[in-house]
């Protein structure tokens, strides 16, 4: 793949250094046959050094996951080689499936199936809350 | 369809009208004992109580309803790894209204999301326990004859303590309360609680160790049991289980007309000689929790008297 032509997809830029595996894994990207770019430490007039991730096709992206992991990525979404749309993801307000209550007295450690669901509750400090007991989790 | 998990889930104006109507209960029982004919109450109790259940049962029975259910996880099918989804799916199809009480916290919002009926939380682990709360609430009522202007202490468990927790929820939406915390450090409240619920709404509190000292200020001293089941570690509990002991010498310095609430049971935290004292409302405030579940059991269904 030459990282630098994609025909239909997305680059995700802008992702702050060290952050792109944990986007890789809570995207699934492993489970993906197309082909994934990282790229790590890349220079960043902005931001010093960054991380960009780019992926040749155009999948079901999650911008919640996005947005929770980083919300100054921006997501440029490719057709036919050109850049048709460029995206901010905001911090979510809920997530489902992207954290794991780690109470053990939460009813979601026994029934793992249960979807699992967070609410933000303050953006400032970006605190999510449990939706089943409540326990918080921070970025 | 409307469910109680939490609290925060009825409005102050919805909490009113069921003071109401649970005042209104106690002076006319007669009036309302045939509204939920023909209904049932599914109580799934996979965690024991005595209170809970029996006040829940009696309430629907003194509504004319009838009741189903399970009193410990060991009688139902929990024990053969079926889901909580799957029990409440069956048991809807059985019943108008259910009532469940769960070690796991969260375990009613998540039957709440499968559920043809609606469910009452009716205690999720050391989480919720809105119904003790409307309990507690139509006690501080009947008490004062309102739900502003005092002050209130809450002793004892107040890290675990589902009880305290929800009330604390509650109150914050009335006025002119002020809250006293008494707990060793290792059981103070919640920091989301006071960051949430009393920060946030700039409500005064104070945090404090020592029961004896805080005493003299209160309108209501709500006491809470240290519990057993809530503790991973054993030495934990016994270190920390003896830490308050209210008894008749410590009351000396309380209010004379200061009211002593406990959600029940209790252990040692209250010495029984306390019980002749008229301030120990606590027996009252059980026998309240019929009629107020009685009242939400009608709200819950869209019936009235």
């Amino acid at each position: 793949m030459n990282i630098d032509s994609i025909r239909n997809g997305y680059v995700l830029d802008h992702i702050k250094a060290g952050a792109s595996m944990e986007i890789y894994r809570l995207l699934g990207l492993d489970k993906l046959d197309c082909s994934v770019a990282i790229i790590k430490n890349a220079k960043s007039t902005k931001l010093g050094r960054k991380d960009i991730i780019k992926i040749d096709a155009l999948i079901d992206l999650d911008l919640d996951v996005l947005g929770y992991v980083d919300p100054d990525i921006t997501v440029s979404i490719i057709r036919d080689g050109v850049q048709v749309e460029k995206k901010h993801p905001q911090l979510p307000k809920k997530l489902v499936n992207v954290l794991r209550c780690k109470n053990p007295r939460c009813i979601t450690t026994t029934e793992p199936h249960l979807p699992a669901e967070f609410v933000l509750s303050d953006p400032e400090k970006r605190t999510y809350r449990c939706s089943y007991c409540d326990s918080e989790y921070h970025r | 369809m409307r469910h109680l998990i939490d609290i925060t889930d009825l409005t102050t104006e919805e909490i009113d009208e069921l003071i109401a109507v649970a005042e209104d209960i106690i002076a006319q029982p007669e009036k309302y004992q045939e509204v939920c004919r023909h209904k049932k109450l599914a109580t799934l109790f996979f965690e024991p109580s005595t209170r809970t259940r029996l006040s829940f049962e009696s309430a629907m029975l003194s509504l004319g309803g009838n009741v189903l259910g399970f009193s410990e996880a060991s009688s139902s099918s929990a024990t053969k790894g079926e889901t909580i989804g799957d029990t409440v799916r069956v048991v809807s199809a059985y019943s108008d209204i259910i009532a469940m009480r769960h070690p796991k916290e969260g375990a009613p919002y998540a039957a709440a999301k499968v559920s043809s009926v609606p469910i009452i939380n009716a205690g999720d682990g050391g989480h919720n326990h809105p119904t003790q709360t409307l309990t507690d609430l139509l006690t501080i009522h009947r008490e004062r004859g309102s739900l502003n202007n005092f002050t209130i202490g809450f002793c004892g468990d107040l890290k675990f303590g589902r009880t305290v927790h929800s009330l604390v929820n509650a109150l914050a939406r009335y006025t002119g309360i002020k809250f006293v915390f008494i707990a060793p450090e290792e059981l103070k409240l919640p920091r989301y609680l006071v960051e949430d619920t009393l920060e946030k709404k700039d409500l005064p509190y104070q945090e404090t160790t020592g029961l004896e000292e805080a005493l003299p200020q209160l309108d209501f001293l709500y006491m809470t049991r240290v519990q057993r089941e809530r503790f991973f570690n054993e030495a934990d509990y016994i270190r920390l289980k003896d830490t308050y002991i209210l008894d008749p010498e410590k009351l000396k310095s309380a209010r004379p007309d200061m009211a002593i609430l406990h959600p029940l049971p209790r252990v040692n935290e209250i010495t029984v000689d306390v019980d002749a004292d008229p301030r120990a409302r606590y027996f009252q405030q059980a026998a309240n929790g019929r009629f107020i579940r009685m009242a939400l059991i009608m709200k819950m269904l869209g019936l009235k008297a």
